[in-house]
């Protein structure tokens, strides 16, 4: 070993930036969190400092559940992303299969085909986008959001799905079609469990983008009935902006689902990022 | 001999979704730039939206705005979130650093937040009004540094484009710890005996080892910045103000398309913007696919 590698004042620097940059990460969503629960006069006064007994409350809060429907546009948000990334696992997977088992006329086109998708934003066609969801009557609906983001998230999960599924072996494969079992069969019962970790790291880095996007929801699900957490928190806050306790309450509880599925989630999400699946 | 329906059966839903929703309306949108509407129906023009785009001055100031301000947006992005991120992954990957998973984690907080909450989160805190920033700089002695820099001309794009890079550094940081980890500890321990170690085993053995990760991290980053929108959005609304300083290629796309207070959306003019985002987006990867990554060489262990 080096002494580089041991050198205590070299790890301490190291740590010594490490933690300055941690603490600019997580500095101003505590400051958030923190003044949410303060009284007006004690936010500007003391900005810094924890709440205490004198300073404590939740008017903010207060207002938010009164003036917002947050109920609703949580619930929103959890249809729109499970149902997506029910549709880009299972319709991903299925494409990742066809293209990974079986060798046809085209395939390499098609695999071409679908990764277009990869770094083309969807974005671009929105003013179509627009216009087919008005034609179809999917305008303010969740419908139109959910396939958008299916449609979004199904090249880049049938490009990681079908280099996993490459590498699941042909004898299980070829023992159950010796069995007589359909190659539909062979896929569900077969090869889908075995490619559940590639399946459950496309469903994370999936989930916080369509979570997160104000873009689809402002254009083409704005009504009160179909607003999503993300859309409707930028809304209330537009309309609140000089009630502070409000504004930060309302901070805070969009921060609150993220940071829930993110703990939840982090560990699979840190190693599908670090594993390669992206390379 | 099986039919072979099961293939067609399984392309055909992701296939159906992905062109329909996706393929069919970009190459609408790329036709519709093509188009006007006069008395409300739909005729052809040609390319006139692009010569009023690039020609009527009231237009190609906007455009010419709104490109060069998201060319900045990116040079930030280049220039502070990459190189911090791909330090922090170099501290990070460092053999038995205690506690890296716990630096790892929290550092990545801000990117799994939404455009919405970091927009407003910062607007507060560099707000003069509450005083989070200038009493903080204060307490360094540096209060005369302080100000509202959101609200100025000269500041709000740096300044937005920098809330950004708080956001996103998560992501090349994992990405580029992740290339880390592939590198074998032989090859560190066959440079170490030839006595490179610390921050001249980083310069002259790994960072040419993870040039393909940076590659990638670059025109991540190219690709999501000249599509942004939300940030600017929710920051400082859809004028991308003050006095369209901070506007970008997506909001000036929003604005033009939508509408927005007195003007009209123009879902044609909307289309033209789309077509020429759609370009630029191009250009970058084929300059990535052709000219970046077939020079860079890929090492294999």
């Amino acid at each position: 070993m080096s002494q580089a590698r041991r050198n205590p004042l070299a790890v301490t620097a190291m740590h010594a930036i490490l933690i300055a940059y941690t603490l600019i990460a997580l500095f101003p969503v505590f400051e958030i969190l923190i003044n949410s629960f303060k009284t007006r006069r004690a936010i500007f006064r003391e900005p810094l400092a924890l709440p205490n007994a004198e300073t404590f409350s939740t008017i903010g809060y207060q207002t938010v559940f009164q003036q917002g429907d947050f109920a609703l546009y949580l619930q929103n948000s959890l249809i729109v992303t499970v149902a997506s990334l029910f549709f880009i696992l299972v319709y991903g997977a299925m494409a990742a299969f066809a293209l990974a088992e079986y060798r046809f006329k085209g395939n390499m086109l098609m695999g071409l085909y679908l990764a277009l998708g990869i770094m083309i934003p969807i974005r671009i066609g929105t003013v179509a986008i627009l216009e087919m969801m008005v034609a179809t009557g999917l305008v303010n609906t969740l419908w139109a959001l959910i396939l958008v983001y299916t449609a979004q998230g199904l090249p880049l999960a049938v490009f990681i799905l079908s280099e996993f599924m490459r590498q699941v072996s042909d004898d299980l494969k070829n023992a159950g079609r010796v069995d007589g079992l359909s190659e539909y069969t062979i896929f569900f019962r077969l090869v889908l469990p075995l490619v559940r970790p590639a399946l459950a790291t496309v469903a994370v880095f999936n989930m916080i983008p369509i979570w997160n996007d104000l873009w689809f929801p402002l254009i083409l699900a704005p009504s009160e009935e179909t607003k999503t957490l993300t859309l409707g928190s930028q809304v209330f806050i537009g309309q609140f902006v000089t009630d502070w306790n409000a504004v930060l309450s309302a901070l805070s509880m969009a921060i609150l689902p993220a940071l829930i599925l993110y703990l939840i989630f982090s560990r699979q999400l840190i190693r599908g990022l670090t594993s390669g699946a992206v390379k | 001999m099986r039919g072979r329906w099961h293939i067609v059966v399984f392309l055909a839903p992701a296939v159906l979704v992905y062109t329909a929703v996706m393929i069919v309306p970009l190459f609408n949108t790329l036709r519709l730039a093509l188009f006007t509407e006069v008395d409300q129906q739909r005729i052809f023009v040609g390319l006139q939206n692009f010569q009023t785009l690039f020609g009527d001055p009231r237009w190609s100031q906007s455009f010419w705005n709104a490109l060069g301000n998201n060319f900045w947006f990116f040079f930030i992005h280049m220039l502070v979130q990459n190189p911090i991120g791909i330090m922090l992954a170099a501290l990070l990957s460092h053999p038995r650093l205690r506690f890296a998973p716990f630096y790892r984690s929290a550092i990545f907080i801000p990117t799994i937040l939404s455009f919405v909450i970091v927009g407003f989160a910062w607007k507060l805190i560099l707000s003069p009004i509450w005083g989070i920033a200038p009493s903080m700089l204060d307490a360094v002695g540096l209060k005369s540094l302080f100000s509202p820099w959101l609200g100025k001309e000269g500041s709000a794009l740096t300044t937005l484009a920098l809330i950004s890079v708080w956001q996103f550094v998560g992501i090349p940081m994992m990405l580029i710890y992740a290339a880390l980890l592939t590198i074998p500890e032989e090859i560190l321990e066959a440079a170490e005996t030839e006595g490179i170690t610390g921050l001249s085993a980083f310069w002259k053995i790994k960072l040419p080892l993870i040039l393909p990760s940076i590659g990638i991290i670059s025109i991540l980053t190219f690709v999501g910045n000249f599509n942004a929108f939300d940030l600017i959005y929710a920051a400082q609304g859809a004028l991308a103000g003050p006095d369209f300083s901070s506007d970008i290629l997506g909001t000036f796309l929003y604005r033009t398309f939508f509408g927005f207070q007195l003007q009209l959306g123009d879902p044609h003019m909307g289309s033209a913007i789309a077509t020429a985002m759609f370009v630029i987006i191009l250009i970058g990867v084929c300059i990535y696919l052709f000219g970046i990554q077939t020079r860079i060489r890929r090492y294999q262990f």
